[in-house]
């Protein structure tokens, strides 16, 4: 009897037909641009031109790398260093701050603890890119453009991981574990170092990848700091495949688009339980 | 003695926060009051940093307030966000229904979710400059796999054509966002409490009527906060139409934040422009937030009271 009901709740076949049919869709849309540079990062010039849409590989991924880099503008390396130090430097400065702003704010009773709370809370949505122009101004006149520190250092202040590393810690730090390492006479920076970081781990990680993620991506702050071919990041180094030296060569364009995305590809796929988890855990703490 | 304690260590949250305080005052409070007051100056040309107060305080934004572009810019922000946020919120809402459901149980959903977020993870400059190869004239592999599916018969330049243009931008952001905006609502709905949904299942409720009725009711503030970050990204959008077509053809994808760039970086280096043109933004967004939250909260206010009783009823009747 239960069964029978059961059978008649089910969804019917044809709509299931149906979402298999959109989801597949949707997953092919998502892939295709990928699919379509990766292949073409392996076809000459001529072969893009001929037939642009293509999913056999060919052989020109190393003659296309020689072209790629035979220009000495496009240096994939050197832009692959400088975005590891720039999104390196603001993962650990934003994590690590971020975390002992939130333990700050959760372990101690202090008297402006609330308002700076508020505070935290307020200033958390004021978009960075708004103020960029003061931003490259203030940064000109201490003379630290084409200098990684005003790339970095601004993540000390992450106003959005105080908050998600502040609910984090709420229900899942046990203070009494602070309280007798106090007991213990350790000082209560080392408690935090050695006791309570271990402790929230989980969530730096979490809060790690994307903001590793975002700094990798960043575009506009660097564009305008780093005027040095030297010290420009991978989104930068993109910009430039859109110059005329490489109008004509597609096939060595689809390989520098590949390159700069290569990392990520591997990041993502290594990790993407945990980065789809953190999503998710976003939203539902935002 | 436990007072005295609390007392003794307060002074350690001050320590502990002091280094986000010194950031946040010397990295984002001062680049903002700063860019507040070159918008009042004469500051402009290229590694220039002194400055005059105008004699007309407020004529930088009144120049950017009149400027045709501006308001083209502005113009297509809101249209590109629009066309691209409409879709992006439906389809997230299927997939969301679909993904949630107890009735569908689709397979292979975990894959699913990766794909469809992928996209979201990948360098915004990395996929403007991919899009713009993707839908280049006369051979391109957009072009290509319209002829071939016969949904047209030579091939269309999508880059001069200014509708096609601020569309393909739009698709863009929608691409890069609907896996985000799924994922964030599939939260949402996992963290409702499961037992009002067994109580719908026990109503007798169809799967339309649980989702209009009880998940989208429910997923509110998700929606709210999806949102009001939507909003937030779409008024900054930079990385897309700059890289896409810098702002062409015909300034039919200049966005807002391209323009202040093209004002403060380029051509006479206008930073004063671009710094009113910034603070026009910040009010702007202010603005649209907290109208977006405000509305949200009356209409909620409204119907709180109505969807409790209905749910106490709900439950009483399930007790039963």
């Amino acid at each position: 009897m239960s069964d029978s009901i059961r059978r008649v709740k089910r969804v019917s076949r044809p709509f299931i037909v149906l979402m298999y049919v959109v989801c597949i869709f949707f997953a092919i849309l998502s892939l295709l641009p990928f699919v379509i540079m990766v292949i073409n990062s392996t076809r000459s010039t001529y072969q893009v031109q001929q037939h642009a849409l293509s999913f056999l590989p060919s052989k020109y991924l190393l003659s296309n790398l020689k072209i790629l880099t035979s220009k000495d503008t496009f240096h994939p390396i050197r832009g692959f260093v400088n975005s590891l130090i720039i999104s390196s430097g603001t993962t650990i400065c934003a994590v690590y701050f971020s975390t002992l702003t939130a333990y700050a704010l959760v372990a101690y009773q202090w008297k402006l603890r609330n308002a700076f709370f508020s505070l935290v809370l307020a200033v958390m949505m004021i978009p960075t890119q708004v103020t960029s122009i003061g931003f490259y101004q203030m940064m000109y006149r201490v003379h630290m453009t084409n200098n990684f520190l005003p790339l970095i250092l601004p993540a000390i202040a992450s106003p959005s991981m105080v908050f998600f590393m502040r609910q984090y810690m709420i229900p899942s730090l046990p203070l009494e574990i602070v309280e007798s390492a106090r007991v213990d006479g350790c000082h209560e920076f080392r408690t935090f170092n050695q006791i309570v970081i271990p402790m929230v781990k989980p969530a730096m990680a979490t809060q790690g990848i994307f903001c590793f993620v975002a700094s990798w991506n960043q575009l506009f702050l660097p564009q305008i700091l780093l005027t040095k071919k030297k010290l420009y990041t991978m989104p930068i180094m993109v910009s430039l495949l859109k110059g005329d030296i490489y109008k004509t060569e597609y096939g060595a364009v689809y390989l520098g688009l590949a390159l700069t995305v290569l990392p990520l590809f591997i990041v993502y796929f290594l990790l993407s339980k945990y980065i789809i988890a953190g999503v998710a855990l976003g939203g539902v703490k935002g | 003695m436990e007072k005295r304690k609390t007392f003794s260590y307060a002074k350690y949250g001050y320590l502990f926060s002091l280094p986000f305080i010194l950031a946040y005052v010397i990295f984002h409070l001062y680049p903002t009051l700063y860019t507040m007051i070159i918008g009042f100056t004469d500051l402009k040309g290229l590694g220039k940093t002194s400055f005059k107060f105008l004699s007309d305080p407020f004529l930088n934004f009144k120049a950017i307030l009149t400027s045709e572009l501006f308001r083209t810019a502005l113009k297509n922000t809101v249209t590109i966000w629009i066309i691209n946020f409409i879709p992006q919120i439906i389809f997230a809402l299927l997939f969301t229904a679909w993904f949630t459901s107890p009735r569908c149980k689709l397979r292979g959903q975990g894959f699913f979710k990766v794909v469809f977020y992928m996209p979201n993870i990948m360098t915004a400059a990395t996929i403007a400059v991919l899009f713009q190869a993707l839908f280049s004239y006369p051979t391109s592999p957009a072009n290509d796999l319209l002829m071939k599916l016969g949904l047209i018969q030579a091939p269309f330049n999508f880059q001069v054509d200014k509708l096609s243009a601020k569309l393909v931008v739009a698709f863009i952001q929608f691409w890069m966002w609907y896996g985000y905006t799924m994922i964030i609502l599939i939260s949402g709905v996992l963290g409702i409490n499961p037992e009002i949904f067994e109580a719908a299942e026990i109503d007798g409720c169809s799967g339309a009527q649980t989702f209009f009725k009880i998940t989208l009711p429910c997923l509110r503030t998700i929606i709210l906060y999806v949102l009001i970050t939507a909003l937030i990204g779409g008024l900054t959008m930079y990385d897309i139409p700059r890289l896409y077509l810098n702002g062409g053809p015909d300034n039919a994808t200049l966005t807002t934040n391209v323009f202040i760039y093209n004002q403060a970086f380029s051509g006479s280096y206008l930073y004063n422009r671009a710094a009113a043109a910034s603070m026009i933004m910040f009010i702007l967004i202010g603005i649209s937030s907290v109208f977006v939250f405000r509305m949200y909260r009356e209409k909620d206010l409204k119907k709180t009271d109505r969807r409790r009783r209905h749910l106490a009823a709900k439950k009483e009747a399930v007790n039963e």
